[in-house]
């Protein structure tokens, strides 16, 4: 079956439709948990096990707060080792290549079907090698928590690592020596899995503002750490240095700009790249020069945003997810910058953030003529990433803007087909090059506003055109036609199929 | 036996080491060989036709330089060569 970007949709899979065809059905809730009377307390994986009855086809869910720095994952794969556990399912909210030792248990059968919302590193590759046996479910990050509230993704247990835990269950990632900020994506799994056990190593009597809510919590299990810290967070995230990429974020703000998007009561989302980093800082410049205060940011936070935040150039600050150390301190000390769920981010269904969102500046692996957006694999079909936020955002925001150098290492990043369709092109609006910013046709409105624009505004074939004027034309690839994984869109269909390399 | 390096591994360059040889052999490793390959094995016989070389070992070690540069990479190797 194919959808309607003409993408393969394998078998027992809903077809993609479009990015707001979420608003005509209806869907149902599953109930939330059974809230819990006692907490167990338990200090050892493998009692843990036992305690659980975690057994062979189980599903087990995690979040991915503690990032490249997690050792409740890992530990959690060396129990499934131990045991020799088998068809296992793991539904992470993301996978980073510290997870290595989970490729072993792929190619034994232990762990036979994984859904997640981004991974890279050996796990991607060795799914991509088609080791894992049943397809990889890539969801986006509001995609996900709607799947586990509807029961489309059913967990049984829930192991989350929380850096403060209280003998309550209430929990928080503001503070703990394993600190991470946000747990936003963990909330989905409290609220709905069978069991949910709080892994922790910083056990108190009381925590006073908790992020998660200890009635729904079975188990605590105490542990030396949950992290190693210089992992979880980058020490800080920079501004890029490279000249390309600043004269790519001068004129995303000068498109911004032109467009009337820097005005009182904004609303913006970047990423952490060096690049986006970059179009913060010059918006910051801007409000500061016309004295403008923006109502919020959001997404996963860095101390950029939240200097503006200290600054007073935002009212608010919405984070599912910190990225640097800078991050974390202010959401344990700052009122107003609220940790919010994965769903109350970007769950098409919920009352999400995104949809309130003026503007978002977002990467590209590849885009194409139709301004469809891969951020899934990279060119010849190898996964290296996932939607994470992007599709959620680039339909929720009102401008949707792509900041990408045209060229990486010889390759062209505009194509005529994408690789992998992550985001579709009916929600990105303006991608911004080094040599050219090309608006999405469809975007009359905008086109309309930039008509006497002193910036160098083109057709996005004419930018590939100069792209392929400086590289050559990129020799077409071909695919197997092996699927190993689908890209499902944020409302539950399949936007893609990812192809065994 | 004649020697000539010259290039880097940094992102965008390539490394071209040129050797003497009794016949024409051009080894390519590229990270985009998948996609430029005939590009790139193009770009170094048209360059040594220029150079009027026609016995040597050519090996391109390529990190997504475009033609220019390996063409200025192999021109700069044959030198060195010549020199050596």
């Amino acid at each position: 079956m194919k959808n309607s970007l003409n993408r393969f949709v394998p078998e027992g899979f809903k077809p993609f439709l479009s990015s707001h065809d979420y608003k005509t059905k209806k869907i149902n809730l599953i109930k939330e948990k059974q809230t819990s009377n006692e907490i167990k307390m338990l200090d050892d994986y493998s009692h843990l096990f036992d305690e659980l009855g975690i057994k062979d086809g189980c599903t087990l869910s995690f979040h991915h707060h503690l990032r490249n720095g997690d050792y409740v994952f890992n530990e959690v794969i060396k129990e499934i080792k131990r045991r020799n556990l088998k068809n296992i399912t793991l539904a992470p909210s993301s996978i980073f290549p510290n997870n290595f030792q989970l490729v072993e248990l792929i190619e034994n059968g232990n762990v036979t079907k994984i859904s997640t919302d981004y991974l890279n590193g050996p796990v991607a590759e060795a799914v991509s090698q088609g080791k894992l046996k049943n397809l990889l479910v890539m969801y986006t990050h509001g995609g996900r928590p709607l799947a586990i509230s509807t029961g489309e993704l059913t967990i049984d247990v829930a192991i989350l690592g929380v850096p403060t835990v209280d003998k309550h269950g209430n929990g928080t990632g503001a503070i703990g020596k394993s600190a991470c900020g946000s747990l936003g994506y963990a909330e989905s799994d409290l609220k709905y899995a069978k069991k949910v056990v709080f892994v922790t190593d910083n056990l108190v009597e009381k925590v006073d503002n908790p992020q998660l809510d200890g009635k729904y919590v079975d188990y605590v299990l105490t542990v030396p750490a949950i992290g190693d810290p210089d992992g979880i967070v980058s020490g800080t995230t920079k501004i890029t240095k490279d000249p390309v990429g600043l004269k790519i974020a001068r004129y995303a703000t000068g498109v911004l700009d032109e467009l009337g998007l820097i005005k009182d009561g904004l609303s913006m989302q970047t990423g952490a790249g060096g690049t986006s980093l970059a179009v913060a800082s010059y918006v910051k410049d801007l409000m500061k020069q016309r004295k403008i205060k923006g109502s919020f940011a959001s997404g996963g936070i860095t101390g950029y945003f939240t200097d503006m935040l200290e600054e007073g150039l935002f009212s608010e600050l919405y984070d599912v997810q910190c990225f640097d150390l800078k991050a974390v301190q202010s959401i344990g000390k700052n009122k107003t910058h609220h940790a919010m769920s994965g769903s109350r981010y970007a769950n098409c269904y919920d009352d999400n953030i995104v949809d309130k969102l003026d503007f978002v500046i977002l990467g590209a692996t590849e885009i194409d003529l139709d301004f469809n957006v891969n951020v899934t694999t990279d060119s010849h079909g190898k996964i290296m990433g996932g939607s994470g936020g992007h599709s959620d955002t680039a339909h929720g925001a009102k401008v949707t803007v792509i900041t990408t150098n045209l060229i990486k290492s010889r390759m062209p990043i505009i194509k005529e087909k994408v690789t992998t369709v992550t985001t579709p092109g009916e929600d990105v609006d303006v991608l911004v090059t080094e040599r050219g910013i090309a608006i999405n046709p469809k975007r009359k409105d905008l086109l309309e506003k930039l008509k006497d624009s002193r910036l160098p505004i083109m057709t996005i074939e004419e930018l590939l055109k100069t792209a392929h004027e400086i590289t050559g034309v990129p020799k077409n690839q071909t695919r197997t036609d092996t699927p190993v994984g689908v890209v499902v869109y944020r409302d539950g269909t399949v936007i893609d199929t990812i192809f065994k390399v | 036996m004649k020697i000539g390096i010259a290039g880097s591994l940094e992102s965008n360059d390539a490394l071209i080491t040129v050797k003497s040889s009794e016949k024409l052999e051009i080894i390519i490793e590229s990270i985009v060989y998948d996609f430029f390959y005939e590009q790139i094995k193009a770009v170094i016989l048209d360059t040594l036709k220029t150079a009027n070389l026609s016995n040597v070992c050519v090996i391109c070690k390529d990190k997504g330089a475009l033609d220019y540069t390996i063409r200025a990479r192999l021109l700069t190797a044959i030198e060195r060569m010549e020199k050596a």
